[in-house]
């Protein structure tokens, strides 16, 4: 290939002789002093307010932070979270092809689900799968509307654990399928074209080139949704099952007539698990993103790109709003 | 130019509607077009005319209404039973008729999520089943041969409009194409970009490959093609060797569409 070198080559060199950077006087900004001044008066105020009052109880929470109760409510807590946020997303991804087939029974079933689970309260949900032995005392496996080949006591087969996680997962799903759909959207019908035209089949178009690049899209509003899971965990005593850490707790603070610092010692669990989440979903987002934001790829891959080596500079520099607690919402 | 007893590609009175009853839009009207095996075919035609159109049914992107396109002697999206009665071929079989056509588009089309190289090797490890050490050396062997061996690493995102076509026809060249189409694979490039793609294009001309390719660039289309083919309102106005069509135009339509062009 007799090819002279692109015009772009020198971008990606190693970067040799670098200029020396200007060397100015910034702006004086005496307003920007004064309102973090402000700013830091009224957090002290806050800190001191909860400090020093003593109806807030700080030994007893110290005590009851580290209670074997709540420490194995908190477990209760992430296995219902991350259990039925797993089952959600499963879910969700079948409910979003569904909803894209061309099949108007898939379709409808998709669309008919989500209006369901959507359009009705959460505790309610949870009630009704509390409930569901009594509505529905045996199950069976068999022909549909034929013969049955095993039959289950319901009560043996959904205890009262399972019916908080289903009814957690359904419920999430219909969320979830939402914002799968709209991720799925999101991805340049090109790419799936390209790739049909390289003779894919499309089931693999979807696992290996659509699901991979809407997951950029998918992920935030996603991890923003386990957050929420994590608090709505809380709502399963509906069905009634009451291990995880808001009854626990609350039961604790009612035996020991101090409800205050019980419900601070959740919040704080509530608050330390948001905040490694929060983490965790900064370095999935990084990871869906490479290709796309330039900058995330440079750990990974290295490559010998100036490009990337000037974004590490960028971010050393620490001005980008790269730190994990910048875009997340709860 | 081979002349062998079986074309390339044999379309036949091929039409193409969109949509249904009023809206219904008769886009191809007719098409009759022949290529030879190692040929290279230049279409040429005004904006609508249906140029797309036409190469996307060459590789079943595109359903056609009525026709029939023959590939290397094979019928594309169909068989005939012993009763000579047309079924509809499964998907994954059609899936396989396409993964001996490559195809390079006008916005490239690169996955966005792989860098140069696994973009090259997805489709070898995906559709051929090949290891991915294999398909990994043959796809920087192709980048090396669209001059990209310095680019194996890069996102699309970081690649310059020539690069990732160059890298588009690579990932195309990757499945071992018999046929190669390009719908105007030069005309979202930056004008100093064109060369290099071109460059590569003409390349792979000579080594054989048979080409269909829409385009205006008139220069590649006198240099490069055997055979000239325009286009107007879905039908084929006028066809033959470029120096005929493109420097002793009959049809006035021709005639016009080469003014504005050149
Ligand atoms: N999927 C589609 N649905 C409906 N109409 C379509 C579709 N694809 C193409 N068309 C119509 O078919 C006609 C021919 O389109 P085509 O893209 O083949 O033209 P073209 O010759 O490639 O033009 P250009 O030079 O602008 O690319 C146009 O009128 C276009 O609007
Ligand atoms: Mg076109």
């Amino acid at each position: 290939m007799a090819l002279t070198t692109a015009p772009g080559a020198a971008v990606g060199g190693p970067p040799t002789d670098l200029p020396e950077p200007l060397n100015a006087r910034p702006v004086p900004r005496p307003g920007r002093w004064l309102s973090a001044a402000v700013m830091l008066v009224l957090a002290a105020m806050v800190v001191h307010a909860l400090v020093t009052n003593p109806n807030f109880r700080w030994d007893t929470v110290w005590l009851y932070l580290r209670d074997v109760n709540v420490v194995r409510g908190v477990g209760w807590t992430l296995v219902l979270t991350f259990g039925s946020m797993a089952i959600a997303v499963v879910l969700a991804v079948l409910l979003a092809i569904m909803r894209r087939s061309d099949n108007p029974v898939m379709r409808s079933v998709s669309w008919a689900y989500i209006w369901f689970f959507r359009g009705t309260p959460i505790y309610t949900q949870l009630v009704f799968w509390g409930l569901i032995s009594v509505l529905y005392p045996r199950l069976s496996l068999g022909v549909p509307f034929g013969p049955e080949f095993f039959v289950f006591d319901t009560r043996d087969v959904i205890t009262a654990f399972w019916a908080a996680l289903v009814g957690l997962a359904l419920n999430e799903a219909a969320y979830l399928a939402e914002i799968v759909r709209a991720g799925l959207g999101s991805v340049d019908p090109g790419q799936a074209q390209a790739a049909r035209a390289l003779g894919m089949t499309e089931p693999r178009i979807l696992r290996r080139i659509v699901l991979p690049q809407a997951m950029r899209v998918i992920v935030p509003p996603t991890g923003n949704e386990t957050i929420s899971m994590l608090k709505t965990t809380s709502l399963v005593v509906a069905v009634p099952f009451t291990l995880e850490i808001t009854y626990a707790t609350s039961a604790i603070g009612t035996r020991t007539f101090q409800p205050i610092p019980l419900l601070i010692v959740a919040a704080l669990w509530y608050l330390l698990i948001t905040s490694v989440l929060m983490v965790g979903q900064y370095y999935v987002e990084r990871y869906y993103g490479r290709g796309f934001d330039g900058g995330a790829t440079g750990g990974r891959r290295g490559g010998p790109g100036g490009r990337l080596s000037r974004q590490a500079a960028i971010r050393g520099a620490g001005t980008t709003k790269d730190d994990p607690f910048a875009e997340v919402t709860p | 130019m081979t002349t062998t007893t079986t074309p390339m590609v044999e379309a036949r009175d091929v039409h193409k509607v969109f949509g249904h009853g009023e809206g219904a839009l008769h886009v191809l009207r007719g098409v009759d077009l022949v290529v030879p095996k190692g040929s290279v075919t230049v279409v040429l035609g005004p904006s609508g005319s249906g140029k797309s159109t036409l190469l996307r049914c060459l590789n079943e992107l595109e359903q056609i209404t009525a026709g029939s396109v023959h590939v290397d002697g094979e019928l594309l999206g169909y068989r005939h039973d012993a009763k000579g009665l047309l079924h509809r071929l499964h998907p994954r079989k059609i899936a396989a008729q396409r993964s001996r056509i490559g195809m390079v588009f006008q916005r490239f089309h690169l996955f966005g999520h792989m860098t140069a190289l696994e973009n090259v090797a997805e489709a070898p490890v995906q559709v051929r089943g090949l290891s991915k050490a294999a398909a990994r050396a043959r796809a920087a062997e192709l980048l090396e041969r669209v001059g990209l061996s310095d680019r194996v690493d890069h996102y699309p995102a970081q690649l310059s409009g020539g690069q990732q076509q160059r890298v588009a026809i690579a990932r195309a060249l990757a499945m071992d194409p018999e046929l190669m189409l390009f719908d105007e694979p030069t005309s979202a490039l930056d004008p100093e970009l064109v060369g290099e793609v071109l460059a590569v294009m003409q390349d792979l001309a000579r080594s054989g490959m048979t080409m269909v390719v829409v385009t205006h660039e008139i220069g590649f289309a006198r240099e490069v093609a055997d055979h000239v083919v325009f286009m107007d309102d879905g039908v084929v106005v006028e066809q033959g060797p470029p120096a005929q069509v493109l420097d002793a135009p009959s049809e006035p339509r021709l005639r016009e569409f080469l003014a504005h062009v050149l």
